[in-house]
């Protein structure tokens, strides 16, 4: 039982449960749980409480709900709970640019705190001091993180983060009747919402490609630029985990034409405490609060895009603003210059509550040691893939890199076939995550990304590196083992092809049997 | 004097020994020699002005503990705030599912190692399907103000049309987002324009929207209930209208008055949109939140979702469900600033989270609490209406909110607020500032938590409050 100690492998296998669709289970008459019953008075009182309805809008069929008892209802999604890999559950080195560290278990119970979790947010502001304390507390936190001079939480994930940045450059230009700025630059390694949220905003996308050694190319910036640019937006460190030496020239080169500078900090975990957005010049930048600053991620959010800005621009941050007068927090609607919303109310409290305290927990010292032992893990990791056979690593050769790497099996790919998406499929095999590839386009080719921020330790990162030296293995002996993987995990491989042809679409259950009953929805592989 | 590093215990190789020893396996003398590559003008200098670090967890639960003290909440206090977080009984085990490490900590991974994620999602999709009689839904959005305007985006796409009306009772929390959602720039901006309300009804006016539909309307937004709390009795006849002008009918709904209210889509809404918040979440302060659209199996609508779709299909194993992405170059992940606006982490926990909710629930459940809601507003505004100077506005149907004016007793809602706050009550929300026209008065919000004993405290203390001289 465990670990082998030479190969570090272990014999793992997926919970499998062979789960039906919950829509499948229906008992009829079955109940999952009894709403709280009426009183006799009440109903003496109202009648039956319906019947206001006018016909036509009263529901005539009641909805086609599965009927499920509870115990069955809890084991199904307690079935797809062990059906799934959370970060807790393994090394997740693999979610490159995604930042997978521990989010401390204190903090789940901070959040169930009947402090948090029943506060409402047009509670009047006397009754949310403690809340709103914390949320003056994390901007003053961020400011000197940033050296930037204002900040708001609304935004509910990163890409709305780059979208209210994208806001706030749109009302700057506005307010100075600067009309003819229709333009946003970025570069094909910055994240695709530096691109697609801009472009939300109204905005006409200009993407640069890196150059031939993988860096933002400073001459195609020049190129680009001109009166018509509104704003720069751009990753540094890139999604290669390249840090970009010459920012202050983009960032020169940008105000020189009159452009505002928004500096995605999405990939900020290595340099906490070393680089900030002020000393490179930047008007604008954003965090993404659970990733950097530990929130977890749970599927795909809820999710904190904290937006940054410096001096002036803070008269264009969404309403409210949180401010305190020495005595009192208050929140602070009228700004008549702000944006407006992006998102209701005043953003995702548990978000902010735990990066509250997890910055609190550190200090100034423990965020530098999360940088320092994130990019320590990061070149540990570099160094060990390296002398994986089929692995690439592209771009930047001899040099350092930060938090991530996006890495390349092109050599595999050559050797035996075996591409990246088959390996990604291996690692499930393992207990390990499946790695992200990369956004596309894959000018990496056979791209994978992996980040193993400071939660990892040096035993976790060498069972890591095994299990792909392994599959690398595998792939020089016997290819179609890790061509048909997974094997070991919930399912088997899915053939991709046919699944977006309107026939087969099936993105809930009603279409699903009314494609089956069509016999379309089989896949032909 | 020197001090032992401190080893933190979310860092593992903090460890000095380790650190040294995976340093001298990749050839560097010191974790500085790492950051060679940032020049030192961009280097901060000196050390972050942050608070001494509270480096043990008891300490910093107490200490957080206490901040949150300093607020009041509504499990101790008696709350009528709704305006689109309301307070909604959250079953245990949707607490217990969203709780568990693999589903809190999980992120994007695949539909293998994350199968279950995958499954929990499209349950998700097909449950809201069910209740919404809808056939299409993509992965959640953040929440419901940005639900209304992507629809009105996927709208003007299809229809090649500009211009959008939305009810002006709408709120302005909603309205807000919407109107900086559809600004755009250059040819990407939408034209906004309000449809009034029937001061005396609460509802749309009609007169007013004939008088702005035309032709060139992309889309009609229209709520079901409305903010103000009202059901828009006459949503078929808007419907034929907008429909008669080859206008989208958005139909804005509350999921949870959907046991005893009719879907949207069978008055001939062809979006169905809304906030899931009332399917198992908690307040959280407003970070419950979660947007949700539907539409009908139709190619026109479905590739212009701009969020992710998980699709159920076979793996190479006959029988075997497995599920992949569908339509992926739609998305930005996929294509961009050329996909369909922009997509990203939103609210997936939540979405299962009502996916579970719907389970349990079932058909019966949520007819059930449909009614008893129902039921304890109306008892609930009845009881207030029968205080002196105090009024209920709009004779129209409702269903858990409405319009409580103050007019009649001297008294601003902020002044009743306060004192109610005294009797540990957390009155309705404030409309005065909103809707100057509807006076001194506030929104009220009655769910299937509260009992008849509340409600007659609620109305004792307003009593009290109101009649003080």
């Amino acid at each position: 039982m465990g670990r082998n100690k030479a190969t570090l492998l272990r014999k793992f296998h997926q919970a499998r449960w062979d789960e039906e669709i919950i829509c499948e289970m229906s008992v009829p008459g079955e109940r999952g749980i009894l709403v709280p019953r009426v009183e006799r008075e009440i109903e003496a009182e109202v009648g039956d409480g319906v019947s206001m309805i006018p016909e036509g809008l009263r529901r005539e069929k009641p909805a086609a709900l599965p009927e499920v008892n509870q115990v069955r209802v809890l084991r199904h999604y307690l079935r797809l709970s062990q059906e799934t890999m959370g970060a807790d559950m393994t090394v997740d080195a693999s979610e490159g640019t995604c930042t997978m560290k521990y989010s401390p278990k204190v903090h789940e119970q901070l959040v169930g705190n009947p402090g948090l979790r029943d506060i409402h947010p047009l509670q009047d502001e006397d009754t949310l001091q403690g809340i709103l304390e914390v949320y003056f507390r994390l901007e003053e936190f961020l400011k000197e993180i940033s050296g930037l001079d204002h900040f708001s939480f609304q935004p509910g994930g990163g890409a709305q983060g780059v979208y209210a940045n994208a806001c706030m450059v749109r009302a700057w230009h506005e307010a100075r009747k600067d009309e003819n700025r229709s333009e946003i630059i970025t570069t094909l390694f910055s994240h695709p919402c530096d691109a697609a949220s801009p472009a939300t905003a109204g905005y006409k996308v200009v993407t640069l490609m890196p150059d031939e050694s993988g860096y933002p190319d400073l001459e195609a910036m020049k190129a680009a630029l001109s009166e018509r640019t509104a704003g720069i937006f751009i990753t540094n460190p890139e999604d290669t985990g390249i840090y970009n030496p010459r920012i202050d020239e983009f960032v020169k080169a940008a105000h020189e034409v009159g452009a505002l500078c928004a500096y995605d900090q999405a990939n900020a975990n290595g340099i906490l405490g070393i680089t900030r957005a002020k000393e490179a010049g930047f008007d604008l930048c954003h965090f993404n609060i659970h990733k950097t600053f530990s929130s977890p991620h749970a599927c795909m959010g809820h999710s904190t895009g904290a937006v940054g800005v410096a001096g002036e621009l803070g008269r264009f941050l969404p309403v409210p603003r949180v401010t305190y007068n020495g005595t009192k927090y208050r929140l602070e609607y009228d700004r008549p210059e702000s944006i407006g919303r992006v998102r209701c109310f005043f953003g995702n409290a548990s978000t902010i509550l735990r990066a509250y305290a997890w910055i609190l927990q550190h200090g100034a010292d423990g965020l530098r040691e999360v940088a320092e032992c994130s990019v320590l893990n990061n070149n540990y990791l570099l160094k060990k893939l390296s002398e994986i056979p089929g692995v690439v690593i592209q771009y930047a050769e001899g040099k350092r890199r930060l938090e991530q790497v996006r890495y390349s099996w092109d050599k595999l790919k050559q050797d035996t076939g075996v591409g990246t998406e088959d390996v990604m499929r291996r690692m499930a095999d393992f207990g390990l995550q499946h790695y992200w590839m990369s956004h596309p386009p894959w000018i990496v080719p056979e791209p994978f990304t992996l980040e193993p921020c400071e939660s990892y330790s040096k035993d976790d990162l060498d069972e890591y590196v095994a299990v792909l030296r392994q599959i690398s293995r595998e792939a020089y002996q016997d290819p179609q083992l890790v061509k048909n993987a997974p094997h070991n995990s919930v399912v088997h491989r899915v053939p991709s092809p046919g699944i977006d042809e309107p026939e087969r679409i099936a993105v809930t259950w009603r279409q699903y049997q009314r494609k089956k009953r069509a016999d379309s929805v089989k896949p032909q592989s | 004097m020197s001090k032992d590093p401190i080893v933190y215990p979310y860092i593992p190789n903090s460890v000095p020994e380790i650190k040294g020893r995976m340093l001298e396996e990749i050839g560097a003398g010191s974790t500085e020699e790492l950051y060679a590559e940032i020049p030192s003008h961009l280097r901060f200098k000196g050390q972050l002005n942050l608070p001494e670090p509270i480096l043990d967890e008891a300490s910093i639960k107490r200490h957080v503990e206490r901040l949150l003290q300093k607020n009041r909440n509504c499990a101790e206090y008696l709350s009528f705030l709704g305006a689109g977080c309301a307070q909604h009984y959250v079953p245990a085990v949707c607490d217990e599912i969203n709780n568990r490490a693999e589903f809190l900590t999980a992120y994007v991974g695949e539909s293998y190692a994350d199968h279950g994620k995958w499954q929990a999602f499209f349950e998700y999709a097909s449950l809201m399907g069910d209740l919404l009689e809808m056939d299409v839904l993509s992965c959640p959005l953040y929440d419901g103000p940005q639900a209304v305007a992507t629809s009105l985006r996927m709208a003007s796409r299809i229809t090649g049309r500009t211009r959008v009306l939305l009810p002006e009772s709408m709120g302005e929390e909603t309205l807000s987002v919407v109107r900086n959602y559809l600004k755009g720039g250059g040819d990407s901006a939408l034209q906004v324009d309000l449809i009034q309300f029937d001061p005396a009804s609460g509802l749309v006016d009609i007169r007013d929207l004939k008088a702005r539909l035309s032709d060139r309307t992309a889309a009609v937004v229209i709520e079901n209930p409305g903010y103000l709390g009202v059901i828009e009795t006459r949503a078929e006849e808007i419907s034929r209208m907008v429909q008669a002008h080859g206008a989208e009918l958005v139909v804005y709904a509350d999921p949870i008055s959907l046991g005893v209210m009719a879907p949207p889509a069978s008055y001939g809404a062809s979006f169905a949109c809304g906030d899931f918040h009332p399917l198992g979440m908690h307040l959280l302060c407003g970070g419950g939140q979660g947007g949700f659209i539907a539409t009908h199996d139709d190619m026109r609508y479905v590739a212009e979702f701009k969020d992710l779709m998980f699709g159920l299909t076979e793996t190479v194993r006959e029988g075997e469900y497995g599920f992949g992405e569908v339509l992926f170059e739609r998305t930005s992940y996929g294509s961009r600033e050329k996909g369909k606006e922009y997509t990203g982490t939103t609210t997936g926990l939540w979405a299962i989270t009502a996916g579970v909710y719907l389970a349990l629930l079932g058909p019966k459940g949520m007819q059930e609490l449909g009614q008893v809601i129902m039921q304890k507003a109306q008892y609930a505004a009845k009881r207030i209406a029968g205080i002196p100077g105090v009024d209920v506005l709009f004779p129209t149907p409702f269903f858990k909110e409405f319009v409580v004016s103050f007019a009649g007793t001297g008294r601003s809602v902020k002044q009743v607020n306060q004192s109610l706050l005294e009797h540990r009550i957390i009155g309705g929300k404030d409309l005065s500032g909103e809707f100057p026209e509807l006076g001194q008065s506030a929104l009220y919000c009655v769910t299937e938590i509260m009992t008849k004993e509340d409600v007659d405290r609620l109305v004792t203390a307003v009593e009290t409050v109101v009649g003080q001289g």
